[in-house]
């Protein structure tokens, strides 16, 4: 389950409605569908993490003597929402 | 020799200026004449000295200006200097000593007319796009559901606002601003810049690279767009291996950048939304793909358990099966056994059976012969019956037959006359032809001869000879 840490949301969900359909055909044979199954919810449980890790984050590039990004700093004024 | 340098005709003899006097009196001239002028023209040649000031020439068909726009001026300018855009430049005149010529001081300058700017952008649409700049295959698909968008704009004013605003409302983000300048000179070379060093961020450095650009900025006059349509922005926009929203001015301004961006979004808003989905929507399609998924292995299970329930059913258990086997064996063994017997048993007494019918068939066969002996008996009568009807009527046919026999005929007195071939002869003719003929009587017959010259001299010998014969 290494790989899904790196997956992007919306491969994970793609995976799950695939996935959904698969069982909902029910064509799988029954070891296949328990698999499928953990697969399923397990990907679901990423895509809800990577949900709830969702909150505003604003920041402005700082930039150095030369023009280039040298970091990053809060934004004044309309950080929160 | 007062000197009146105003007035140096009535001196006799020109007086001997030196270069720089003569300069400087022109320039005293030139500059106290025209120390407001407004001149309208076509930009050549403009150059951004290192120093910061601009340096250009004024031209229409027949005459070139050269002008001037100090630092501070430069600036401020509301459209950056293009070769061939037509202006309207207000300054003063002056000099230049140093090199006997004349130039204009720009202290401001204006786009003559939007036509001309708008020309401008056009010429500059056509030759982009005949490079390939806007073609639909450099257009790269938006990340579904993007970790951090990085947003080129003013860090202050609305824009950033409602850019925030409407991202928290559908699913909040991590946003970088690169701030820039949306207006005026140094605009446009912002605007590139951070579109460029967005894409230079590394992708595991401590700055996180955005995996989607937002390029905007509010409302404003076409000159205060200018710098989004300034080729650097243009093509660095195009070049983005980011993708890239502009969303610039409102949705009836169009700037150059809009066709080089992947999507252009008609305000800041709306570049938030096609950003990011609505949160709340992706949570219900998860928690309905859960449940989805959760049905199906159910049914999956319960259609299993019924099978195996059903199966089971059908499938007895071992003992009951030996069970079955074994009372079969032994079934059959028993059977066996008896077999045997019952076969002579059953052969046995079918033979006594026949042997018991026997004695029964003496009396059927008595019973027949008596059953036979009784119709031969009524069978002699009815034959003797029967021969005498069949005498009574061969005797009657006889009789009847007798009656019409030619002997019967012949008996009455009647002769039949034959030819010697035996063919009976019917007519005189026949009769007269024949040499030798017979009579038939009824007791005999006698052989005759035609009488040959009777036939010569009667017409009806057949007649007479009738008569004779009979």
């Amino acid at each position: 389950m290494d790989d899904m840490t790196k997956m992007t949301f919306e491969d994970a969900m793609t995976e799950l409605e695939t996935i959904v359909r698969q069982l909902e055909e029910g064509k799988s044979r029954l070891e296949d569908s328990i698999a499928l199954y953990e697969r399923g919810v397990a990907l679901r449980k990423h895509c809800e993490t990577r949900l709830r890790e969702a909150r505003l984050r604003v920041e402005k590039i700082a930039l150095g003597e030369n023009g280039q990004p040298i970091g990053t700093q809060p934004l004044d004024g309309v950080e929160e929402s | 020799m007062t000197q009146l340098p105003e007035n140096p005709a009535l001196f006799e003899g020109p007086p001997a200026l030196s270069v720089s006097e003569l300069s400087r009196q022109l320039r005293q001239v030139v500059e106290q004449s025209f120390r407001q002028v407004r001149v309208r023209g076509e930009i050549s040649q403009p150059k951004l000295a290192s120093s910061g000031h601009f340096y250009l020439r004024l031209k229409d068909s027949e005459a070139v200006i050269d002008a001037v726009c100090w630092k501070k001026v430069a600036a401020a300018l509301p459209v950056r200097p293009e070769e061939g855009l037509e202006v309207i430049c207000t300054g003063r005149l002056t000099t230049y000593a140093g090199r006997s010529s004349y130039q204009i001081v720009i202290d401001s300058m204006e786009v003559a007319g939007q036509g001309a700017l708008l020309k401008l952008i056009e010429e500059r649409r056509k030759r982009l796009a005949a490079e390939g700049l806007f073609d639909e295959e450099r257009k790269k698909p938006l990340p579904f559901l993007p970790n951090v968008i990085g947003v080129v704009s003013s860090p202050t004013g609305a824009v950033i606002r409602d850019i925030l605003h409407r991202l928290a409302d559908r699913c909040p983000r991590h946003v970088l601003l690169w701030p820039v300048l949306v207006q005026g000179e140094h605009a446009a070379i912002q605007i590139a810049t951070a579109i460029r060093g967005f894409n230079a961020l590394s992708p595991h450095g401590d700055i996180p690279r955005p995996d989607l650009i937002i390029v905007a900025r509010g409302g404003g006059s076409l000159e205060d767009l200018m710098a989004f349509n300034e080729e650097s922005v243009v093509r660095a926009a195009a070049a983005s291996a980011i993708p890239l929203i502009s969303a610039i001015g409102h949705e009836t301004d169009t700037t150059l950048i809009d066709f080089a961006a992947d999507r252009r979004a008609p305000t800041p808003t709306a570049a938030a939304e096609m950003a990011v989905p609505v949160m709340v929507d992706l949570a219900a399609h998860l928690t309905d793909n859960g449940a989805r998924m959760a049905r199906a292995l159910h049914k999956t299970f319960s259609f299993s358990a019924t099978r195996i329930t059903d199966l089971s059913r059908s499938l007895s258990s071992p003992t009951t099966a030996i069970a079955t086997f074994a009372r079969r064996c032994d079934d059959a063994g028993a059977r066996l056994q008896m077999a045997l017997k019952n076969g002579m048993d059953r052969q046995r007494s079918s033979t006594h059976a026949l042997a018991l019918r026997l004695p029964d068939m003496l009396p059927r066969i008595i019973q027949a012969k008596t059953s036979l002996a009784l119709p031969a008996r009524r069978l002699d009568p009815a034959m003797t019956r029967i021969g005498e009807q069949a005498q009574q009527r061969l005797t009657l046919a006889a009789s009847l037959l007798e009656g019409y026999s030619p002997q019967h005929v012949l008996r009455r007195g009647y002769a039949m006359v034959s030819a010697t071939s035996g063919e009976i002869l019917t007519s005189a003719s026949d009769a007269a032809a024949a040499p030798r003929m017979t009579l038939t009587f009824a007791d005999g017959r006698i052989d005759v001869q035609p009488l040959k010259d009777r036939k010569r001299e009667s017409g009806k010998p057949v007649e007479s000879q009738q008569g004779i014969l009979f």
